[in-house]
């Protein structure tokens, strides 16, 4: 389907975005329609999802009336995880070291995007394996979850890999329509349907802005292709560039609202309140790293000669979103709510990595990107637990006495806080350490002052969550049976926890690979 | 020995690139140890929590075993080191340098000299008096466990040479101790444990960006990212970068020393903590600071250092004066002894930055010293409380009446903690006074009233406890077996050390030499020519305390000062 599309965008594409093209066979263009030749293997992972996701779909309608058919949904989710992971590492070893674009220069395939689709890879398995074991204990048995997800994380890889900001659009919707229904896949929650509609709402607005800020580029740059945009701004001085100037700061509205910048965040604690607890943790590993694809390409390959102006405003929205998200962090008192406020301080420390506005920068932000993948979905799989049966004890005092009562699950908890609060031997410590070093290479001091003042205020966030589980409670005993810890979200937790440590001690071929996967 | 270990020594080192420094340091370990001996003193502890933290909740019973088994086979690691140590080298020994995070240019660069040896050793003495020492009998897994990590990450920041790996350990340790005070502690357990942890935090918060800095700044100059220290000290930073890097490692040490006004954190933690938590914080974890002010302070920002000195200075007299002070009007025993810390720690800081070899020695000697007594006053004091469930000074009276044993092992270790001559307290406050008298005389004079006052508030606290006649219906036991097992250890040290501290010196002195004249090549500091004939000094304190000490160090010295030390010890 997404392939489909794509030809159909490629089209349209030929004929706006080529003018050029067009002029030199003036008079073809109408009678002719140009087809683009289309290369298969620029868009496989993403398409191997949609087609995973369609197949599951006729099978669960096909045989919806048999018993075992809710037993394979995972299996074919993760079957097609894998082979979309597969095709990146075709992909990958095809590129090796460069780059292609297809299709019409719509798609370009190049290290970064193959980065963010193992990223969400990631981020769709994890996320699948607890939401096997959500489905069933809350007892929504059908495929409409997987589905979305599948489909939510093809727009993300189409984002990550968008050479247009068309088809930058066409990702960024893909995604978030998926995600808005998502939001409220819990059909017997009111908080659920709640999230979605204003997750929808807000989406929807930003969304508008989003293809505002195209238009308005295209208006300056004659282009919506980012080579062409980034060709243009550095042959030409645009003199007058009100035009392109309000282009830049709607293109950047929209993607900080995906990615939960400060002061686009608000929907963010309302939303990972209110949806179900696996596709809260999804939201903030899929659609942050979709949303930074798009950040990083936008910014850094065409608008890179629009550094100086929007460095700052980059500059800005990384420091209030570490402060104000950490600041917040510390006076929530719901688990999933502090999540929230953390996964925008955690945008802000992303944003260091863009602001820097460098190959180290880009590298840092795409291992940033991996770490927190796995630390934030490996948390929400011990939420999505802690918050049992109707996923409603979500408050801090949910968690009192959860050292004595799960102590595999506290220790492993306790593990993934650590990690977001940066401690060292945890992946978080080796993200945080990149950005920070690639902050301080282009001497940006300031920046990391404040990035390290605001881990500190988090940090009391998250020990916070440490307390009420051990130092907490009156050590009374658990019902039996009230953590029952599926086998998919045990072995989601387990990957999560040993991918955490594992990046904290011996980090060298990840970061080398986040080094290979640079933007071109 | 020799020729295997050379082998595969110098094979491990090639690998790594180095300055010629370096691979001095490095020719010089090919020749002594034939396994990773430094590796294994982080490593044994880290897989002993991990194995005592699987023990089954069946096996609860062979946890303290466990732990006492790795803690001991640490420490006999530790004793191996020691005895293998080249007393004549002042450079780095046993180094073995590999690549970690080439990325970051952080190395696994691990080093022992004499500033280090012997906290090293400390460290392997005290961790099995921790977990053998006072009674705990609740949730004993996770509390051998806790500790044995925290074990292996105090080793890894005495051992570390690569910054980065530094700042790991330094950080790392705080979780351990974090779960001790809050899972183990009393009173207001789980607000110390959040001050503790957030206060240590922020200091290190700034020396992470700081250390970063460093080493982008660095970079032109050598030609890659390192993080080695002996590659940074010749980044050759400009004045005024160097002062503000140098702030801002100060600041992270300054927390964790704790050097007045950032002390705070330190009497709840010491409070609130258990005895265990209690021995090792002030043991050697205090130590983390004053340790990385010579190792990283001095190292890498001599002239910062120097510039900064005065000021440091006047904290850190401040910091005896208001220690003592405070300690004096205390009600609760175990606070009085953490305020007695900040007391001490002053001394150490006035050492540091007196920036004369007496004075460093000296306070090299006294990191250990107080590493020894402080955490035999906790152990006492937790083994009061153990028996009254009060630390309240008032509600304690007459002891010595229901405890002689425990009244006279108290009384030792207590004179230890005021610095009477023969105990060894005395020997290194006393190279710090008489090394700053040099240089920075009134700091010296006012730092010297600190001794004073320790024996006043430490005297009058025993006084109100231990003497006079106890209450009717009070009772207390006399130390049993495995307490007096636990602090001999210590009690032998304190005497040792206080009569014959000449192999605790010897093996500092080349090591300090080298780091003075490190500054003094780096800087205009220069130390007065009396202060080389330091030699002479350390025999009059000798001579003044003991016949052995007196030999001992006549040994080393053809230029005895008896009188003038003499007078100086009166």
């Amino acid at each position: 389907m997404s392939a489909l599309l794509l030809t159909l965008l490629a089209q349209a594409g030929n004929d706006i975005v080529q003018p050029d093209a067009a002029l030199a066979e003036a008079g073809v263009v109408a009678e002719k329609l140009l087809m683009p030749t289309i290369d298969w293997t620029a868009i496989a992972p993403s398409t191997i999802l949609v087609t995973g996701a369609m197949v599951l779909l006729v099978l669960a309608s096909l045989f919806r009336h048999s018993k075992w058919i809710s037993g394979t949904y995972i299996w074919i989710t993760l079957g097609t995880v894998a082979t979309a992971a597969f095709s990146a590492w075709r992909q990958w070893i095809r590129i090796r070291p460069g780059s292609f674009t297809a299709i019409a220069d719509a798609v370009k395939v190049d290290g970064f995007a193959i980065f963010i689709t193992v990223t969400i890879c990631c981020a769709l398995a994890l996320a699948a394996l607890v939401v096997d074991g959500y489905l069933k204990r809350e007892q929504l048995e059908g495929p409409e979850v997987f589905v979305l997800m599948m489909l939510s994380a093809s727009g993300g890889m189409i984002m990550a890999s968008a050479n247009d900001l068309i088809v930058l659009f066409l990702g960024l919707e893909i995604l978030s329509i998926a995600l808005y229904v998502l939001a409220g896949s819990h059909l017997r929650r009111a908080e659920s349907q709640e999230a979605a509609l204003k997750y929808f709402v807000l989406g929807g607005f930003s969304s508008a802005l989003f293809l505002y800020g195209i238009a308005l580029t295209y208006g300056a740059t004659g282009s919506t292709n980012l080579g062409k945009i980034a060709t243009y701004l550095s042959e030409n001085v645009v003199l007058h560039n009100g035009l392109l100037t309000a282009g830049l700061a709607l293109l950047l509205v929209g993607m900080a609202f995906k990615v939960a910048a400060v002061p686009f965040h608000l929907w963010t604690p309302d939303v990972y309140q209110g949806s179900p607890s696996p596709v809260a943790g999804f939201m903030a590993a899929a659609a942050k790293a979709a949303g930074f694809a798009a950040l990083l390409r936008v910014l850094l390959t065409a608008l890179g000669t629009l550094e100086s102006d929007w460095h700052p405003i980059v500059w800005v929205l990384s420091i209030i979103t570490m402060v104000i998200g950490s600041i917040l962090t510390i006076v929530q008192t719901d688990v999933k709510r502090t999540l929230a406020y953390s996964s925008i301080s955690h945008a802000g420390f992303i944003m260091i990595g863009v602001q820097a506005a460098s190959t180290k920068g880009v590298s840092a932000a795409l291992f940033y990107l991996l770490t927190y993948t796995f630390v934030v979905l490996g948390t929400f799989a011990v939420v999505t637990i802690v918050g049992r049966r109707g996923d409603a004890a979500h408050s801090l005092s949910s968690y009192e006495g959860l050292g004595r009562k799960a102590p595999v699950l506290a220790l492993a908890l306790t593990l993934f806080l650590l990690g977001q609060a940066g401690i060292p031997m945890t992946s978080g410590f080796v993200a945080k350490f990149g950005v920070l070093s690639a902050a301080v290479d282009v001497k940006s001091y300031a920046i990391a002052i404040v990035a390290m003042l605001a881990s500190v205020v988090s940090g009391f966030a998250y020990l916070r969550i440490i307390v009420k589980m051990y130092f907490s409670g009156d050590g009374e005993d658990a019902p039996a049976g009230a953590y029952a810890v599926p086998m998919g979200t045990k072995i989601a937790i387990g990957v999560a926890a040993a991918f955490t440590l594992f990046a904290g001690v011996a980090p060298q071929a990840l970061l080398t690979f986040a080094e290979k996967a640079i933007l071109r | 020995m020799n020729v295997p270990a050379s082998v595969f020594n110098s094979a491990v080192f090639n690998s790594a690139s180095s300055s010629a420094h370096i691979a001095e340091a490095g020719a010089h370990s090919a020749a002594s140890v034939p396994f990773p001996l430094l590796t294994m003193l982080i490593l044994v502890p880290m897989i002993g929590a991990a194995v005592v933290a699987v023990v089954p909740k069946t096996r609860h019973e062979i946890v303290t075993t466990l732990g006492l088994g790795v803690s001991g086979a640490t420490l006999a690691l530790a004793v191996w080191l020691m005895t293998n140590f080249d007393k004549a080298e002042a450079g780095y020994q046993f180094a073995s340098k590999h690549q970690w995070i080439s990325q970051f240019g952080v190395s696994w660069n691990l080093g022992v000299d004499g500033i280090s040896l012997w906290l090293i050793v400390l460290t392997g003495i005290l961790f099995p008096i921790a977990i053998f020492g006072p009674d705990e009998r609740h949730e004993r897994k996770s509390y051998v466990a806790w500790l044995l990590l925290l074990e292996a990450g105090v080793m890894g920041v005495f051992l570390s040479l690569d910054l980065f790996m530094f700042f790991v350990f330094f950080e790392i340790v705080l979780v351990p101790m974090y779960f001790l005070i809050g899972g183990w502690g009393h009173g207001n357990k789980t607000y110390s444990a959040l001050k503790f942890f957030l206060y240590t935090m922020f200091g290190s918060a700034l020396m992470l960006v700081a250390s970063i800095t460093l080493v982008a700044l660095a970079k032109p100059k050598l030609g890659m990212y390192t993080f080695d220290i002996t590659q940074l000290a010749e980044a050759g930073l400009g004045q005024t970068t160097a002062r503000w890097l140098f702030l801002a490692f100060a600041l992270a040490f300054a927390i964790k020393v704790p050097i007045f006004p950032l002390h705070t954190w330190l009497p709840d933690a010491h409070t609130d903590s258990p005895t265990a938590g209690s021995v090792i914080l002030a043991g050697v974890m205090l130590k983390m600071g004053t340790y990385g002010l010579i190792r990283f302070g001095l190292f890498l920002f001599p002239e910062a250092s120097s510039w900064f000195g005065p000021v440091m200075l006047t904290l850190g007299v401040i910091g005896i004066i208001y220690g003592a002070l405070t300690a004096v009007v205390q009600k609760d025993l175990k606070r009085l002894v953490a305020y007695s810390s900040i007391a001490h720690l002053g001394f150490i800081v006035v050492g540091i930055y007196a920036i004369t070899q007496q004075a460093l020695s000296g306070s090299v000697l006294q990191m250990i010293n107080h590493g020894v007594s402080t955490p035999a006053l906790f152990l006492l004091v937790g083994w009061i409380y153990e028996r009254r469930h009060t630390r309240e000074i008032a509600e304690l009276r007459g002891l010595q009446k229901m405890a002689p044993v425990f009244a006279g092992v108290f009384t030792i270790v207590m004179l230890s903690s005021i610095g009477v001559p023969g105990l060894n307290g005395f020997v290194g406050e006393f190279l710090i006074l008489i090394g700053t008298f040099l240089t920075h005389r009134w700091w010296a004079v006012v730092a010297a009233s600190g001794v004073i006052l320790a024996a006043l508030y430490l005297l009058w606290a025993y006084q109100r406890t231990f003497h006079g006649e106890p209450d009717a219906g009070d009772s207390m036991e006399d130390l049993n077996l495995r307490e007096k097992l636990a602090i001999a250890p210590l009690l032998l040290l304190i005497v040792f050390m206080g009569v014959y501290p000449k192999p605790f010196l010897d093996r500092i002195d080349p090591s300090v030499k080298a780091l003075i004249a490190h500054i003094e090549g780096k800087t205009s500091v220069r130390e007065p020519e009396v202060a080389k004939m330091r030699g002479g000094i350390v025999e009059g304190a000798g001579a003044g305390e003991g016949a052995v000490a007196g030999e001992g160090a006549a040994v080393k010295t053809e230029k005895p000062a008896k009188s003038e030390a003499g007078k100086a010890t009166k």
